[in-house]
């Protein structure tokens, strides 16, 4: 069979595309290298709905970021994936960065964000008033927000599969050829035969394209450190707080999490490797040093983790999106940094426009359901719901994460969800299991134990994330 | 809803302890809600033996220990839920619990006991340097592997901390067949007991490197290594003494944190250092009927200690719901003075009657140091201590006729003496 579509690599970009190119009648796949979505840049970012004031004028990302912001809460609502709508401040800590400040202010306005006011000290401490009593002032973008990058990409999997979409997951592509009008992918799962590609393989979108002799895609690796605060410090800020930006990024943000925690982060460093997530002791003092110029009161004596996030830097400075100049087949999804995740529903839309015109007449899917059911979340529930819950599947009424208070049942949909969970921190994007103060000391054995009995495979097979992380050896002696 | 005179929170040794006191003081309905699917606690897996030396005067095994009070309560009336989370205590002592089979349980109690135990430290509150790899769990959580699940979690280990479990699992995984390489320590003593250290440590030619830490870990999928260095007095790592291990395995035993989320819901104050309920001498809490007893209260060494502590608070709650009128009480706050870092309980009701019993841990390595209580100015009582430890609670007690002469304006202070 040919695919009409194959779309490589299942993080954000891949999965809201391959979901909006499910609204019409077409045979697609999506391909994911690794053991489960959301595996790269969409696992570890910062989880901002930015809105759209960074980027140059003009840029695909000044356009897509804007036009993607205002997308954002409808998308979230049909995929049932929290969002929140807090503002965001840029803050000044002195008069020359004001004028940054006001720099970015006329940048929005060209851009077309709406809502942006700047703010005074006095202003910006009323509506903040955790931040340093350095500050000078702020600009205040009210459309901006927050939403979980994984559980985005995750909702996004599961409603394409279930309007249609054959998600493959370890099958990684490791070469390309092309002949009468159709690519064949060798994979590590065997031929897969397709007419389009959409090249959305984040930090190794550059390698895919070389694949069919396009070297036209630059990229450098960008890493950012974060800590995870507790949520007993979560409401330190109501708004996304950056500092002013400087070349390498939008610098270190302290923010809320849609989850209740606070996030601080990223740093920004240039490294050779693409899938070196290590985090460095320098890297993390340096949030430490910067979030607390924000806000003095972050302490990472809350820190609950610690991580890295890698981000494809383009050297040219903006999203690649479209048809490959070596083969129109051949779609573009490169250098989704930031604010990719932002953007993404209308890259999505974007690429699924430039495929179904290249492709001449396309049918519309009638049956195309946009809704991703909600997931029960016990934590969330009401007591009537909880009892009802429970009356219909007693696994409701087990918790398994004492932390976040995660019910087995809820472990029990992770696993059988379309793309369900299929390793430990597959179970925790999904639920929250391991999420919280413990960070799995308790429920970590109990949830290798559900993965087994669900998989139907020995404990000693389940893996953290996939291939060789293995948590159990042998049995005893 | 359901109503019963005294809900005790958590079926480990504190609440069984507590629950059965409870009884023997003439308490009529008592329900134990326990998470786990067994009473015991953290006791089902410490398949060791070093329990009971104190209160029973044998050694036992963790389980044998647990056996003795889940025996007892078994000749009770006591109700015992297990599965069972609590999700919620109100002002009102209205307890939200869940469970498979009865859904949401509402219960009103007169009295409460908090007994959640206390939880492990994880990787992600130490701000080790490195990658996400397999691999790197705390010894509890390893513990469990090895002996309630029956699998290895390891085969080379490295041990991060040399807190008990820590050094039992030293031992334990060396029994199991794996090499464990070294056991590295902060600080420069050890937090763990020393019978631990000889018994898990020396006998088996384990390395404990002091004034040590792991600095960053290898491996991108399974853990495959770990960067260790020394640390100065500050605890900075050393960068020229680095050493790498090669290791698929770290064991984290960096310290206990008491499990007071649904104690700090309900708004009672907490003890910035024991991290655990500020209570009274009964280990009732600034809440009214709400006694907290054992490793939520502060992290104990012995289970012993906390069969009595627990004991206390049965008697406490007992005689919450069975006295109609309230006990005259009048408080002192006992203070720390030069090497005491926390006293437990942290306020004596001097009308009390009985001897109080203050449990204390210091800051520091003592040789042929004094314990000193003083209260109003004059010494009670100067005990001679061949070793003070912070890995090893102390206690020392302030007698009852000396209670009777204090008024509220009195002092109390625990000291080290050199």
């Amino acid at each position: 069979m040919c695919f009409d579509v194959a779309v490589i690599g299942a993080g954000v970009i891949g999965a809201l595309t391959a979901r909006e190119l499910a609204k019409y009648k077409l045979n697609i796949a999506l391909l994911e290298a690794t053991n489960d979505v959301a595996m790269g840049a969409s696992k570890a970012n910062s989880g901002i709905v930015h809105a759209g004031f960074d980027a140059k004028p003009g840029t695909l990302k000044a356009k897509l970021n804007v036009k993607g912001c205002s997308m954002m809460p409808a998308v979230c609502a049909d995929l049932s994936v929290p969002y929140k709508n807090n503002g965001s401040l840029v803050v000044a800590f002195s008069e020359e960065e004001m004028e940054t400040v006001k720099n970015l202010y006329d940048r929005g306005i060209a851009n077309g964000v709406p809502g942006m006011k700047i703010l005074d000290k006095k202003a910006l401490k009323e509506l903040e008033p955790n931040l340093s009593d350095e500050v000078c002032g702020a600009l205040d973008a009210p459309s901006a927000g927050i939403v979980c990058p994984y559980e985005l990409t995750i909702a996004a999997t599961e409603n394409a599969v279930v309007n249609g979409v054959e998600f493959k997951r370890n099958c990684k592509v490791e070469a390309i050829s092309f002949s009468d009008g159709v690519f064949s992918l060798k994979t590590t799962l065997g031929e897969i035969k397709a007419k389009y590609i959409v090249d959305a393989a984040g930090a190794y979108s550059d390698e895919i394209a070389k694949m069919i002799g396009d070297n036209s895609v630059e990229l450098v690796m960008r890493r950012g450190e974060y800590f995870i605060l507790d949520k007993a410090v979560g409401n330190m800020v109501s708004h996304t707080i950056f500092q002013c930006p400087s070349k390498m990024g939008k610098g270190i943000l302290v923010s809320p999490t849609v989850d209740g925690n606070l996030l601080i982060g990223p740093t920004a460093e240039d490294i050779d490797e693409k899938d070196n997530t290590s985090t460095t002791a320098n890297g993390l003092n340096t949030v430490k040093t910067f979030s607390v110029k924000s806000c003095p009161a972050v302490s990472t004596r809350n820190a609950i983790t610690s991580f890295t996030g890698l981000r494809a830097h383009p050297v040219n400075d903006d999203f690649t999106l479209g048809a490959s100049k070596v083969n129109a087949q051949f779609i573009h999804a490169s250098g989704i940094e930031s604010p990719g995740l932002t953007s993404a529903p209308a890259i999505a839309e974007y690429l699924a426009d430039v495929i179904t015109n290249a492709m001449g007449e396309v049918e519309k899917n009638d049956s195309f359901n946009p809704v991703r059911e909600e997931v029960f979340r016990f934590r969330h529930a009401s007591d009537e719901e909880r009892e009802a819950a429970i009356a219909k599947n007693p696994a409701y009424g087990r918790i398994v994460c004492r932390c976040e208070t995660i019910t087995e049942g809820e472990i029990i949909d992770a696993i059988k969800a379309p793309a369900g969970a299929r390793d430990v921190d597959g179970v925790k994007r999904r639920t929250r299991a391991g999420m919280g103060r413990c960070q799995g000391g308790f429920c970590g054995s109990k949830v290798v134990e559900i993965l087994a009995r669900e998989l139907g495979c020995e404990v000693n097979e389940i893996t953290k994330f996939g291939a060789s992380s293995n948590i159990l050896f042998d049995k005893t002696k | 809803m359901l109503n019963y005179d005294l809900v005790v929170v958590g079926g480990g040794p504190a609440g069984m302890a507590a629950a059965l006191k409870a009884k023997e003081c003439g308490v009529e309905s008592i329900i134990i809600l326990e998470r786990a699917e067994t009473l015991g606690g953290i006791l089902e897996q410490c398949i060791h033996t070093g329990f009971g030396l104190h209160y029973f005067g044998e050694e036992l095994s963790g389980p044998e220990y647990a056996a003795k009070f889940i025996d007892q309560l078994e000749n009770t009336d006591i109700t015992v839920k297990t599965d069972t989370m609590v999700l919620d205590v109100d002002d009102n002592n209205l307890v939200t619990a869940v469970n498979k089979q009865d859904g949401l349980l509402k219960i009103q109690a007169k009295a409460i006991v908090l007994a959640m135990g206390c939880r492990e430290r994880p990787r992600g509150a130490l701000e080790i340097a490195g990658t996400r790899a397999s691999g790197i769990m705390t010894a509890g959580t390893a513990q469990k592997y090895v002996n309630i699940d029956g699998y290895m979690p390891g085969k080379k280990v490295v041990i991060l901390g040399s807190g008990d479990i820590g050094l039992i699992m030293a031992r334990r995984m060396t029994l199991e067949g794996a090499e464990v390489k070294v056991v590295c320590e902060l600080m420069p003593y050890s937090g763990g007991l020393t019978r631990n250290i000889v018994q898990c440590l020396d006998d088996f030619g384990i390395p404990l490197k002091l004034s040590t830490t792991v600095v960053e870990t290898h491996g991108k999928n399974r853990l495959e290594g770990v960067t260790i260095a020394q640390v100065d007095e500050k605890l900075r790592p050393i960068e020229s003494t680095k050493e790498y291990i090669e290791c698929d395995t770290l064991m984290l035993s960096c310290g206990l944190i008491p499990e007071n989320e649904l104690t700090k819901n309900v708004g009672i104050s907490i003890d910035r250092i024991t991290n655990g309920a500020v209570v009274d001498e009964m280990r009732q809490t600034d809440h009214k009927g709400v006694f907290a007893c054992g490793n939520v209260l502060h992290v104990h060494d012995l289970v012993d200690y906390v069969t009595l502590e627990a004991q206390l608070a049965g008697e406490g709650a007992a005689q919450y719901i069975l006295s109609d009128c309230a006990k005259e009480t009048e408080y002192v706050s006992p203070k720390t003075g030069n090497g005491v870092r926390y006293l437990v309980p942290q306020k004596v009701n001097i009308k009390n009657g009985n001897d109080v019993k203050l449990y204390f841990r210091v800051g520091q390595i003592y040789k042929n140091a004094r314990v000193v209580l003083e209260c109003d100015g004059e010494i009670i009582s100067s005990k001679k201590k061949v070793k003070l430890a912070p890995g090893e609670m102390e206690n020392v007690v302030i007698p009852a006729a000396t209670l009777a002469k204090m008024n509220s304006d009195s002092t109390i202070t625990v000291r080290v003496e050199e």
